[in-house]
Formats: structure tokens, C-alpha cells, sequence
């Protein structure tokens, strides 16, 4: 193993460990070993943990993966397929063996179908399921069908075989656009469709691929998934608020705030709050991991957060440019302070007609008949 | 001016007092830094300012100040005399009570002449301070549930973050904002109706929200 200069700092673990598996495909121990600390870190993992992260990665004990799409844009596998470099997550995501992927496999057709037929049967409690896009359940789920099956029926029999289900996007998280109202196709999620399954959400719009390595690597290292949260989310990535993380956070403290596209405010890179920024109602890592290679995320370049990753975010992070949603029942041009101060004005008016017509009406003071005893 | 002679009685102890006056404070305090957060203006001079942390801060120690405050009323409610007991904020359900109720409506809307007297809570106040507690219950919960985000792992959450499975944040916050105004709402209702009361009555209506004491014909060994 070569070392580019002596007085870089040792990752612990580094030369604990061989690894000709990863340097036959052209990995240096250099790179694999950043791998593992950025992944450790990713899961939010002492640095301790870091060699067992990386042994874990070692061993030669590949997991299938069938990945499947169905109501989606494909923005997952884009997600994961444009990372701009060849990454040694992806390499781990090909060492993971990726049986079947209709946008990526070769096969097609019959062929193709038959493949993942094959693997689900032979190696029924041993892959990994990765599930985009959300399953229509109206009309016994004939809005969206592949090979004759429905997404339903096919969901069914591949998360029931899986050892796990990682649901990846919103979509196949929690129903996503599909599902917006009127979810015409009466659009669900993985969990809420197979509800036997053992899911992992990992929403997001896409979903982050840096979560969706750590999320398989911490199941290659611990066995089980990642701790999640009450709307099955893993904590090491949607543990926090984005607003909490935000890097504009000192100026939303501070007082200092977008008022209007292109001002000089958003110009300084000030707070997205009054722009309807949704970062505080979104838990998500995406100040911190980002997109792109990490270079970038919607906050970072000057546009408010839509809350993509949280249930229904089309229905319930709406208007995005709004702070508040609209109020049921109301206009849209009626936001919630005018509704509010409408019905105070009211009341305000209401009891001054009641008070002007009091004092021209003479009435008697509490006598025998009207006092309370007691 | 009064012709009979009246007695002087102790209706409201002092937790009833202090509650209320503790809670009327807090909720003009919440209200105004509520609004700055609904919609703050760009007051910061530089990134190392802190108006909007300053007023939520003053947010939070008001909403805790206001949570102990409803929290020791809703006990004393138990332990209290009986014009503090949580019985008189129902009385619609008692054939008492809700004669008491109607004769004070007929009252409110012009009907009767004769003012009924009441000697602890007007009955129809009353009816409207449960929906009050209610609306201070909604408050607290959704309020502490947009707190408790801070720290998802932390004992808040656990107590309050159920709220957030069942509706979304986003709605949280619009209830959290609407029911300000309803709160507003009885506000100006109640401060009418305790200045109408006030006059109309002769009993010191609200004067006894300050000393405890109201003016009744009967003494009260009677
Ligand atoms: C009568 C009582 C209260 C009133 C009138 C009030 C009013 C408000 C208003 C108008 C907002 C802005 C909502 C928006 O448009 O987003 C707000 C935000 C908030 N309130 Fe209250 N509130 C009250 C009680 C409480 C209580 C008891 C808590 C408990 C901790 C609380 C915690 C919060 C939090 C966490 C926020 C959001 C702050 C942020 O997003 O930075 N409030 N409040
Ligand atoms: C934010 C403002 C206020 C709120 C939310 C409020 C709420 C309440 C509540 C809940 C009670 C029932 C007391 C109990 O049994 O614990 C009450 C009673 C009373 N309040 Fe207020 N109050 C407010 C402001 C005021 C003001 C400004 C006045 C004076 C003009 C006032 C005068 C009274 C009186 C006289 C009573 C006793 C009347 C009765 O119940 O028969 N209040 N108020
Ligand atoms: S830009 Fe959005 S997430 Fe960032 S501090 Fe402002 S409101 Fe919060």
C-alpha cells in the first residue's frame, strides 16, 4: 500500500486490514478506507466503529439486490446513476449485486421478468429490496403494471421474500406526487401497501444516495437496519431538522431575511423563512450530506426547502412559497391572518352593537326572584 | 346606583387570581412575539444579531410560564372552594345549571330585564371559559409539538411527537396560528361581557378578579 506523503494523518484501522477484493477493482486501500470513515460518519458512528465498518465491507459475503420501479420518474436511480464519478459507492452497490433493475439491466421482456422470478425464489430471505416510485391500490392496483402483474401483487411477493425493503424516495416512502390529491390512483406506500414487510423509508426528492449506501453498509456491518423514527425513517440521516443544520440558520436568528426574489438579502444568501421555506417542518440531512457530490442543496442555492421528505409533502408543504398552508375551506388568497382578524372584527363588532343597545335599555338589578342562594 | 344592601363575600381565592392575571399576561406576551415569528421583519443588522432568537426565546419561557400557570388552575380546580371546582365549568350538564344558563342568555339577548345574579362564575362565562381551556390545551400541545422538533431524540418529543405522525407539521403550525385568534376572539367577548357584568350586576365584577371579593344580597351564613 502506498502512502502519497508520510504526514497525513492515519485513519484509524487503515492498516489493519487487506484488501484485494477492492484493489482488483482498481480501489486503493486509501480510497476504501475514506469510504468507510465518510460512511461511519454518514451513520453518525463514533470513528471507533470505523474498522468494522470496514471489515464488514471486506468480507466477500455479497447481498442481492432487486431493484424495482413502478409509479415513478426514475429520479432514484437517476440519483444514484449520475453520481459524476465512479464511487466506491456505487462499486459497493455493484458488489451488492444488483439482480434486476429495469433501468439498468441488459435483459428485457420475459427475460427479464424471469430473472427476478428466479432470484426471489432462490434466494428467498436473502436479498435486499429496493422499491422507487408508489403502488396504486384503486381497481385491485391496475393503474400500474408490469409484465401483466400488478405493482401491488409484485410488491407483495418481493418484500414478503426480502430479508428487507429499503422504500427509496418519497414515493415509494409515503406515496409522494402519485399520491398528491385527489390521488387519482389511490396511490400508497410501500409500508402502507405491504404492510407485513420490514421497510426502511428513505424519503427524499430523490433520495440521497450517500444515505442509501450507509444505510446498506450499516446493514452489512450490524446485520439488522439502522434505528428509525416514527415515520420509518433512519435517524443517522432524518434524526434532525434541516433548519436546525441549515447553514443560513445565523441569519433566520439574527433577523435577517429574504423579502423578495433577487433582493439584496437572497443576493447575501439571507434566510428563506418569510419565502416559505419549509426547513422547519423537514427533517432531513441535506445541509450536511447534500446532493451532487456534495456540492449542493436547494437552501444552498438560494431557493427554500419544499419538504419533499416528509408524508404528503405536496398536499401539506403547500403553497411552497407561502410559510403557512392554506386555510380548508377558505380562498387561496385568504391566508390564515386574514381569516383571523376577520373573525375578531366580527366579534369586536358583534359586541359593540351589543353593548350601544345596553346602554339604552333600562333593566332592573338582581332582586328577590333572580339572586342565588348559597 | 344599588337601593339594597349588599355583603361583601370571598369568592375568588388567590390561585384562581394569580392564574388568571399570570395567564392574561402570558398570552399578550405570546401573541406579540407569536405574530414577530408569523411574520418577522428583517430587523437583524448584522448575522450576529439575535431579535429572532430573543423573541422566541421570550416565546418558549412565556409558553412554559403559561403551561404551570393553566396546569396549577386545572388542580386547583379539584382542591379549590366550590366556585374554583370544575364542576361549574359545565353547567350545561346539570337541570341547574342550565337554568341558570338560559336565564342569562335570555338576559344577553334582550329578552329579560331583570339581571340574574350570580355569585361565583356567570354561568354562561362559564361555558365559554371550558371551550377557553380547551383552546389553551390546543395550544399547549401543538405548541410544545413545534418545540419538541428541536430535539427528536429528547423526552418532549416522546411526550408530544405523536402529534406529528397524526397531522403534519405544517398543519400544526396553522392550528397553533388560527387558534390564536379564537383566542382573541373570546378575549374580546370576555372583557366586554366583565365590563357589562360589572355595571350591571353591582357586584364589583372586576374588582373580584383583583381583591377576590363580590357583592351578593345574601350574607353568606344566610
Ligand atoms: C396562548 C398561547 C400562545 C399563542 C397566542 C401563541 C402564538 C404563536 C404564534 C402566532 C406563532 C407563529 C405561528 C406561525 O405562523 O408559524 C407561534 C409559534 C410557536 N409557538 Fe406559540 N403561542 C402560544 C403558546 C405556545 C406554547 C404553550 C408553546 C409551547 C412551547 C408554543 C410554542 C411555539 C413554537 C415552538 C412556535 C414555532 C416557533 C418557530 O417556528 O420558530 N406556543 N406561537
Ligand atoms: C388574555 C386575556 C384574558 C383571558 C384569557 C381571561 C380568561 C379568564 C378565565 C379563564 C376566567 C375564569 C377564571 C377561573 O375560574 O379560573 C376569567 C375570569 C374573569 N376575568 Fe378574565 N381573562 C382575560 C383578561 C381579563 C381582563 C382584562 C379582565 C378585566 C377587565 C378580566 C376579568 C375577569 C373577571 C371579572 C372574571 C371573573 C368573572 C366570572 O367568571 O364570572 N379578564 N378570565
Ligand atoms: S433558509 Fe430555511 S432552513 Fe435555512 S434557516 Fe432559513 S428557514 Fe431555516
Amino acid at each position: 500500500m502506498k502512502r502519497a506523503s508520510g504526514d497525513e494523518k492515519q485513519i484509524p484501522g487503515e492498516e489493519e486490514f487487506g484488501s484485494p477484493f477492492w484493489e482488483k477493482r482498481g480501489v486503493s486501500r486509501r480510497d476504501f478506507m475514506k469510504f468507510c470513515t465518510a460512511m461511519t460518519a454518514a451513520l453518525s458512528l463514533p470513528s471507533s466503529m470505523i474498522p468494522r465498518v470496514a471489515a464488514a465491507l471486506e468480507n466477500d459475503n455479497r447481498i442481492s439486490i432487486i431493484w424495482v420501479e413502478f409509479q415513478s420518474c426514475t429520479g432514484d436511480t437517476e440519483a444514484l446513476l449520475r453520481a459524476s464519478s465512479p464511487t466506491v459507492a456505487e462499486i459497493v452497490l455493484d458488489v451488492l449485486s444488483i439482480d434486476y433493475s429495469e433501468t439498468i439491466m441488459a435483459a428485457a421482456g420475459h427475460q427479464a421478468e424471469e430473472a427476478r422470478a428466479r432470484t426471489i425464489k432462490e434466494r428467498a430471505g436473502k436479498y435486499i429490496a429496493v422499491v422507487e416510485g408508489s403502488i396504486p391500490t384503486r381497481d385491485n392496483g391496475a393503474y400500474c403494471c408490469i409484465g401483466g402483474r400488478s405493482a401491488l401483487d409484485l410488491a407483495r411477493e418481493l418484500c414478503n421474500n426480502a430479508l428487507a425493503t429499503i422504500a427509496v424516495g418519497t414515493c415509494a416512502s409515503y406515496g409522494g406526487i402519485p399520491a398528491a390529491a385527489p390521488n387519482p390512483s389511490r396511490a400508497v406506500g410501500l409500508s402502507q401497501a405491504v404492510p407485513g414487510a420490514t421497510v426502511i423509508n428513505l424519503p427524499g426528492c430523490p433520495v440521497n444516495t450517500d444515505n442509501l449506501v450507509a444505510t446498506i453498509v450499516h446493514f452489512l456491518t450490524f446485520g439488522r437496519l439502522p434505528p428509525v423514527d416514527g415515520k420509518g425513517r433512519p435517524l443517522f440521516a432524518y434524526g434532525k431538522k434541516i433548519h436546525d443544520n441549515c447553514e443560513r440558520r445565523a441569519h433566520f436568528d439574527a433577523g435577517q431575511y429574504v423579502e423578495a426574489w433577487g433582493d439584496q438579502a437572497h443576493r447575501k444568501g439571507h434566510c428563506l423563512y418569510k419565502m416559505g421555506c419549509k426547513g422547519p417542518a423537514t427533517f432531513h440531512n441535506c445541509p450536511i450530506q447534500k446532493y451532487n457530490e456534495k456540492t449542493a442543496w436547494p437552501v444552498g442555492s438560494g431557493h427554500g426547502c419544499a419538504g419533499c421528505s416528509e408524508p404528503a409533502f405536496w398536499d401539506t408543504m403547500s403553497p411552497f412559497y407561502r410559510r403557512l398552508p392554506n386555510v380548508p375551506g377558505f380562498g387561496i388568497e385568504a391566508t390564515a391572518d386574514k381569516i383571523g382578524l376577520g373573525l375578531v372584527a366580527a366579534a369586536a363588532a358583534g359586541f359593540g352593537v351589543h353593548g350601544a343597545l345596553n346602554a339604552l335599555r333600562k333593566d332592573r338589578e338582581p332582586g328577590e326572584n333572580t339572586r342565588e342562594e348559597g | 346606583m344599588s337601593s339594597q344592601c349588599k355583603f361583601k363575600r370571598y369568592i375568588w381565592e388567590l390561585p384562581v387570581r394569580w392564574s388568571h392575571w399570570v395567564n392574561a399576561a402570558c398570552i399578550v406576551i405570546l401573541a406579540v412575539t407569536g405574530l414577530f415569528i408569523a411574520s418577522p421583519a428583517s430587523v437583524g443588522r448584522a448575522p450576529s444579531a439575535f431579535s429572532m432568537g430573543w423573541v422566541r426565546f421570550v416565546h418558549f419561557v412565556a409558553a412554559y410560564t403559561f403551561t404551570v400557570s393553566v396546569a396549577s388552575r386545572v388542580v386547583w380546580s379539584f382542591l379549590g372552594n366550590k366556585y374554583a371546582a370544575w364542576r361549574e365549568f359545565f353547567p350545561l350538564l346539570t337541570a341547574k345549571g342550565r337554568e341558570k344558563t338560559l336565564a342569562m342568555l335570555r338576559y344577553y339577548l334582550f329578552m329579560d330585564k331583570e339581571v340574574p345574579e350570580t355569585i361565583g362564575h356567570n354561568p354562561l362565562a362559564t361555558t365559554a371559559y371550558a371551550l377557553l381551556f380547551f383552546l389553551y390545551l390546543l395550544m399547549i400541545v401543538t405548541g410544545f409539538s413545534l418545540y419538541a422538533t428541536h430535539a427528536p431524540q429528547g423526552i418532549l418529543f416522546t411526550l408530544f411527537g405523536w402529534v406529528q405522525v397524526v397531522f403534519s407539521t405544517q398543519s400544526i403550525r396553522l392550528i397553533h396560528h388560527l387558534s390564536m385568534y379564537a383566542i382573541f376572539g373570546f378575549v374580546v367577548n370576555h372583557i366586554y361581557s366583565a365590563w357589562l357584568m360589572d355595571i350591571k350586576e353591582h357586584g364589583a365584577e372586576v374588582s373580584s378578579m383583583f381583591s377576590g371579593y363580590r357583592f351578593t344580597i345574601h350574607r353568606k351564613d344566610d
